[in-house]
């Protein structure tokens, strides 16, 4: 277990080496790297500390280095907006994104994986049907057009939720959140909804095909044959079957609900990441760019070494050594 | 190789088709009587699904209308002496100084919304179907090589394919965007980047069950030329899944267009597609105008909707897990 978990984190590390690269070559090789670095409206001895600093006029494989270097320390750059490191910039506006992506994801698999067992254990019944059909439009229809939607009903022509921003928030180890307090979750509700339609609709599908599938199987003609009722087989032996997939989109969906919540806070000004990534790319606000693709990149990566890990512990074959 | 919704990442438009068996290489139906073709048997087939027949219509009719937009429009939305600021935000129904029916209502610069929408249909879909036959065509190929290759092109290949799977489409997008600048061939390259990770995931999967065939091996002996063995024999039969992929990546792309063109990231304001048009209107929602961005949304929905029932019947018929 050991050797395996040492094999996953060279991996990772080696991931990590190549979208480092991949990164460096997009914005530093690709672009204009003083203008990447250099905010146009610098005066000369800034522009000559910086091009001194990171190292500008070294040949290109020294300067993938220095990025490294700069990359280990922390070190990514000043934003040209807010004039302040990008890092203590983007660390700033992660909890409001974390807490609504989790918020979301949870939402959506707490409700959707009961909805989906059903409508695979039931595929015929009209509730089914109508599970099936939101489950179809959540796939469908855009992210920013539903929220688009629930602005439109909610916000302005009913008046029960404010339309955007985040609200009041409150201290919690040092962080501010909003889900401490009431009316911080009025604020959260829509765009929380908004990004967890599309979990849903994911969540459902797998737990209903999971499900029709294991019905079949003899796992469910022996339950039954000892006597078990529907009701304790669903949730006992085919929630715990269906299970891996599901933590498998678990993990990987939280991080895709990062890309998605990119819609959902332009949509609703919920100052998160996904909103400052977009504000950058408006305004040109390249440091911005690199540090929020470097730190998706590393986000990612440790996510699937997680789900790994968990699906080793969750199923014994997977793990090396023990071929089934 | 074991079930991918088990072993490889697998995101969100993947996930659907992997756990319902789209990435399980379809068999061609094989018909009892000599004198039905597959192709008619297929489309008896799909006429039983009214639902499906109906979405088919509607895609139909809608290509036609975008077509067909700048003869039965009764004004050309970009023609800027024929707008009217009179004309401004004005209602559906109302009559205009032009002396017609502004039928969905006026944008903000005395648009007619009707011909705004037919024009930004004509954009999303020509976006949709060139990213979806660009990815198409180079995820194929990509795949069909490195199933039909093996070794280590197989091994590269499928790595940067998988990881790119396990990155969420729209974030990749909307990097390329960034890093790339804006017009329409960056837009398509990126949307293509985004999405041929899919077609090159089916390809794979079923040409690697077609290689292992007794026709491939006599094509070998025979001995015909790879090229030929991989687009002559291989790909006829692995064309079914990738009708089913390229039907959903149409309506993805098409989706992701409007979300990257409703950041603010898509098309230059010379080539408004309904993203675009949706974005314009959404500052005036908070005032109760909510025609300029619903019409257009609504055009925009259908258009997907109909085009992923579609794709959903055409799955179910290619699915032998299904069949009766």
């Amino acid at each position: 277990m050991l050797g395996f978990i040492i094999q996953r984190l060279l991996q990772a590390a080696l991931v990590m080496l190549a979208m480092s690269a991949l990164v460096f070559v997009g914005v530093y090789a690709i672009g204009n790297p003083i203008d990447v670095i250099i905010s146009p409206d610098a005066t000369q001895d800034v522009r000559a500390q910086a091009i001194a600093r990171y190292g500008l006029d070294r040949p290109i494989w020294e300067q993938y280095f220095i990025f490294l270097g700069n990359l280990l320390r922390g070190d990514l750059g000043r934003s040209f907006l807010f004039g302040m490191p990008v890092l203590d910039l983007i660390l700033s506006r992660l909890p409001a994104t974390l807490e609504l992506a989790l918020i979301a994801v949870l939402a959506a698999t707490l409700v959707g994986v009961p909805l989906g067992i059903y409508s695979g254990y039931r595929p015929e019944s009209p509730i089914s049907k109508a599970i099936m059909a939101v489950s179809i439009l959540g796939f469908s229809v855009p992210t920013f057009w539903i929220g688009l939607i629930l602005i439109l009903t909610f916000a302005v022509w009913l008046g029960w939720l404010p339309a955007g921003s985040r609200g009041p928030t409150r201290e919690l180890f040092g962080i501010q959140w909003s889900f401490l307090t009431l009316e911080g979750w009025t604020y959260l509700a829509l765009p929380a909804l908004n990004l967890s339609l599309f979990k849903f609709a994911m969540m459902v599908r797998l737990a209903r095909a999971g499900t029709r599938e294991i019905m079949l199987g003899d796992t469910v003609k022996f339950a039954r044959a000892t006597g078990l009722s529907d009701g304790s087989i669903l949730r006992r032996h085919v929630l715990k079957l269906i299970s891996i997939p599901i933590v498998t989109v678990f993990g990987l969906e939280f991080g895709s609900t990062l890309a998605f919540a990119v819609v959902t806070e332009t949509i609703f000004s919920w100052p998160g990441v996904g909103k400052l990534i977009i504000d950058a790319i408006n305004s040109l606000d390249r440091p911005v760019m690199v540090a929020y693709l470097v730190l998706v990149a590393a986000l990612f990566v440790t996510i699937n070494v997680l789900v790994d890990l968990v699906y080793a512990l969750l199923d014994p074959r997977l793990r090396p050594g023990a071929k089934a | 190789m074991s079930h991918p919704s088990l072993d490889a990442p697998v995101p969100a438009a993947g996930i659907e088709s992997a756990a319902l068996g789209t990435a399980v290489p379809a068999t061609p139906s094989h018909t009892t009587s000599a004198a039905v073709t597959p192709v008619r048997a297929a489309w008896r087939e799909f006429k039983e699904n009214r639902i499906a027949l109906g979405a088919l219509s509607v895609v139909f009719l809608i290509i036609a209308l975008a077509v067909a937009a700048p003869w039965i429009t009764p004004q050309n939305p970009y023609d800027i002496g024929s707008l009217s600021l009179m004309d401004a935000r004005r209602p559906p129904g109302y009559v205009g100084s032009e002396g017609y029916t502004h039928w969905l209502g006026t944008d903000a610069s005395g648009r007619d919304l009707l011909s705004a929408i037919l024009y930004g249909l004509r954009i999303s879909i020509q976006m949709g179907l060139m990213a979806g036959l660009v990815g198409l065509v180079i995820g194929t190929t990509l795949g069909m090589v490195a199933a039909y290759r093996g070794g280590r092109i197989e091994t590269v290949i499928m790595r940067v394919v998988d990881l790119q799977l396990s990155f969420p489409a729209i974030l990749l997008a909307l990097v390329l965007v960034a890093l790339l600048g804006q017009g329409k061939t960056q837009l398509i390259a990126a949307l293509v980047a985004a999405q041929y990770a899919y077609f090159a995931r089916t390809a794979y999967g079923a040409a690697s069950a077609e290689r292992r065939k007794d026709y491939v091996e006599a094509a070998l002996a025979v001995p015909l030329g790879g090229s030929r063995i991989v687009f002559r024999h291989i790909l006829p039969n692995v064309t079914p899944p990738l009708i089913v992929v390229a039907t959903v990546q149409i309506a993805n792309s098409i989706s992701l267009e409007a979300t990257l063109s409703f950041l603010g990231l898509g098309l230059p304001v010379t080539e408004p597609s309904l993203g675009m048009l949706i974005a314009n209107g959404f500052q005036y929602m908070m005032s109760g105008r909510y025609w300029i961005s619903i019409y257009p949304g609504i055009a925009l929905i259908v258009l997907i909707v109909a085009i992923n029932l579609v794709g959903d019947q055409v799955r179910d018929q290619f699915n032998p897990r299904l069949k009766r």
